[in-house]
């Protein structure tokens, strides 16, 4: 028999807010709504935001005694999942991995400061990157400045930039991995500039850090594990909303599979179509068996090895699946695949955003060799 | 079946426990000749001597038949003790328990819907090995569609006289019993409908069985053919008539002894922990060929497959995370599971590097032809019951509501 972890849990109330997110988000993001916010300056609705901290999800992933119902990380894959299905891009990835950074390596002033905030609908996001390498060093420095520091660097891709409230900031500080809180009123203007990207429902911007000052208590703690575990975090939300998304396109090509007829016959009859199709569902279900079973895990304090195996194998199974749906999708629907009209290039297109988002299959394919061909053997 | 008050916790860990401790003390030694990998494979006598005595040790021992009724030879105990046995004995890759017809199809039907006589009469041989039992659903020319079956049982005073012919019928050359389908009715108005369903015993004048050598060169199956071959009325199983309800019936056992089934595994486990192994052996490059980086990535993807389609049976028992398309991880499980071992032993084959070009006979070969075996034999499973072509219209048609071509 394998060796390998294979919990998978899923209690009454992670239930029930999963049938509640299912029909929050389906209620509220129909693919008119989805289509209306593609050229909007926020990508989101934010009235739609406000509902969503008033039914109280914001708070899910923090802890009572912060303003939050402390229902755990596990309980929010079933809303991300959601939110890809609906297509529905409401900050709220940015901002629990903003929260995540805060409770896993946050000062008590920070947390105090902040997470009530958060729980409440305060924006926030992460800013990581400073090119298209999600393994490579960090170069944006941090420098002492008496008793506060100046940062001095531009972090790409940084998603929601335009909505986040304050940002946490990877920066090399004497030396050392540093992960830094600033508040976005102390950028300057014009420090955020607007990327146009692939997926026209998601948003993201370079941020130039250059000149930022902030105090010295602006520094977090446990910045090796935070470090790590965002990144994982990361991944996993990501690969949810994969799924979702994958879920959609197939419920999509199935639509057009058994309503389209061609020389005859209803097109989801041809073994050349419905056999892909069966393809795309097997991948789905293993997207889901992962990032359920990864959510199981993650509920700790801090990440076990096997916990972050199955974020990163659930990354993995998640990209490949919505990049085989979404392609699939569009080859499916002929001449009318070809079109801006045709829903099949919105879930083609988030293929594209997801895979990038902490760090492709590759990435973690090449991270999770060493855990999973290396490790020392009873 | 279910019993007055659940065992605890630490009642079943101790019974694990046991198990273990049976099972390895237990363990019959090597033989000087290969063990099969799947109750397919069984090809001559030594091997079904072998195996039948295993089954026996295991029963007799209280392992096998665990939660069926004491008074036909089970053990009367919760389903869960043989669940735990089934694992034990997986992980500890004892050999098979190889009367798998009569453990895995016939025997729980009986156990369900069998006469009190049946009961007696069959039960208990099945869990002791002496009664082989074989199945006969598939005839030559129709495959996986059962709907064609031509085999013809005709009533005639206190006998049916069976004519034509079915094939892959494993062990056929040593079964006692065949659970047969065949049809009583030409006339009927639906095709499924003229079916009807027997425990058709094979020593009788008139039955005669045909090895069939396979694409490996190794037995398991035979063709079997009845000529005017007279069985007992009281073989018949239900009423004429039921026998496609009957037969679906027997399908639903294939989830083991949680089903219904005595219990026993049908075959060695092959996971990517024995590819693994090889690979920290075999060379490339004059190194292991697990320190290889392109071998590494093609490792790493088939452990997430591996990892999901376990994962996805545990998932299948959660109602909530399976809503959306109900049914769609139990319909697809043979396809998936099949498909990946299909691969992943083709893989391995490759990976073996020249050694892979060596068959079993070779004394260089790895593990007696182990991996070879595996793939090869492999192609029963995506090929029987339904190829993996039919079973891919299936789930499309059956979960996705995709129209029949």
């Amino acid at each position: 028999m394998t060796s390998a972890n294979l919990d998978i849990a899923f209690n009454d109330e992670q239930a029930m807010i999963m049938a509640s997110a299912r029909e929050f988000c389906r209620d509220q993001s129909n693919i008119t709504a989805v289509r209306s916010l593609l050229t909007s300056n926020l990508g989101h609705d934010p009235a739609v935001w406000s509902e969503i901290c008033k039914l109280g999800w914001m708070g899910i992933t923090i802890p009572d005694h912060l303003g939050g119902s402390g229902f755990g990380l596990g309980a929010l894959i079933a809303i991300v999942e959601n939110m890809g299905r609906y297509m529905l891009t409401p900050p709220l990835i940015s901002t629990t991995l903003a929260a995540q950074a805060l409770l896993r390596g946050g000062s008590d002033t920070q947390k105090n400061q902040w997470l009530p905030a958060i729980a409440k609908g305060c924006c926030a996001t992460l800013a990581l990157l400073e090119n298209e390498d999600w393994g490579a060093d960090i170069k944006l420095s941090a420098i002492d400045a008496g008793d506060k520091i100046t940062l001095q660097g531009v972090k790409k891709f940084v998603a929601d930039a335009q909505a986040a409230e304050f940002f946490i900031v990877s920066a090399r500080y004497r030396d050392q991995l540093m992960l830094v809180l600033v508040e976005a009123n102390r950028l300057p203007a014009g420090a955020i500039t607007e990327n146009i990207l692939i997926d026209q429902t998601k948003r993201a911007s370079t941020v130039n850090f250059s000149g930022v000052t902030v105090p010295v208590t602006a520094c977090l703690n446990h910045i090796a594990t935070t470090f790590r575990d965002i990144k994982l975090i990361g991944a996993l939300l990501h690969a949810a909303e994969a799924t979702g998304c994958c879920a959609t396109s197939l419920d999509t090509i199935v639509s057009y599979l058994t309503t389209r007829s061609q020389f005859g016959r209803l097109i989801g009859s041809y073994q050349a179509l419905k056999h892909p199709t069966v393809d795309i569902l097997m991948q789905m279900d293993s997207a889901r068996s992962l990032i359920y079973h990864a959510a199981t895990l993650i509920d700790g304090e801090s990440f076990s090895i096997d916990s972050e195996i199955a974020c990163r194998m659930a990354k993995v199974q998640a990209d490949e699946a919505l990049l085989f749906a979404g392609d699939r999708a569009v080859q499916f629907h002929g001449a009318m695949g070809f079109t801006f009209d045709c829903d099949a290039q919105l879930y083609l297109r988030r293929a594209q955003w997801c895979q990038h988002q902490y760090g492709d299959a590759q990435h973690h394919r090449k991270h999770l060799a060493p855990l999973l061909l290396d490790a020392t053997h009873e | 079946m279910a019993p007055a008050t659940q065992p605890s916790t630490s009642e079943l860990e101790d019974f694990r426990r046991q198990v273990a401790a049976w099972m390895t003390t237990n363990r019959p030694p090597d033989p000087n000749f290969l063990l099969p990998q799947t109750f397919m494979e069984i090809g001559s006598e030594r091997v079904l001597d072998f195996l039948r005595e295993w089954q026996y040790k295991v029963w007799a021992a209280g392992y096998l038949g665990i939660a069926w009724p004491k008074e036909f030879g089970g053990g009367g105990l919760p389903t869960i003790y043989q669940q735990i046995a089934d694992q034990e004995m997986k992980r500890l890759r004892v050999p098979i328990l190889f009367n798998v017809i009569g453990l895995g199809w016939a025997g729980p039907l009986i156990v369900d819907i069998g006469s009190e006589d049946e009961k007696h009469t069959y039960l208990k041989g099945i869990l002791n090995g002496e009664d082989i039992w074989c199945q006969g659903f598939s005839e030559p020319n129709h495959g996986s569609d059962l709907g064609s079956i031509q085999t013809r049982a005709e009533r005639d005073g206190n006998t049916y006289v069976i004519n034509g012919s079915k094939i892959w019928t494993t062990m056929g050359n040593y079964a006692k019993y065949m659970i047969l389908l065949a049809r009583t009715d030409l006339h009927a108005e639906r095709r499924y409908s003229g079916l009807s369903f027997f425990l058709a015993p094979m020593q009788t004048p008139g039955v005669t069985t045909q090895p069939i050598q396979k694409l490996t060169g190794e037995y398991g199956f035979t063709e079997t053919f009845f000529s005017d071959a007279r069985i007992p009325a009281h073989s018949l199983m239900g009423d004429e008539g039921q026998g496609w309800r009957i037969a679906m019936q027997t399908l639903q056992y294939e989830r083991g002894a949680a089903a219904g089934a005595a219990g026993g595994p049908a075959m060695i486990s092959i996971y990517m922990d024995d590819m693994l192994a090889m690979a920290r052996d075999v060379q490339r490059d004059g190194k292991p060929v697990i320190g290889d980086t392109v071998t590494r990535d093609d490792l790493v993807k088939f452990m997430i497959e591996e990892k999901a389609l376990l994962l996805g049976e545990k998932r299948a028992d959660i109602p909530t995370l399976c809503s959306e398309y109900p049914g769609s991880l139990s319909l697809s499980h043979k396809l998936r599971a099949t498909e990946y071992f299909r691969r992943m032993r083709q893989y391995a084959l490759a990976l073996q590097g020249t050694q892979g070009s060596l068959y079993i006979g070779d004394p260089d070969t790895l593990g007696g032809g182990f991996w070879q075996r595996a793939y090869l034999n492999n192609f029963a499973l995506t090929i029987g019951g339904g190829t993996s072509q039919i079973q891919a219209n299936i789930v499309g048609e059956h979960v996705l509501g995709l129209p029949k071509d």
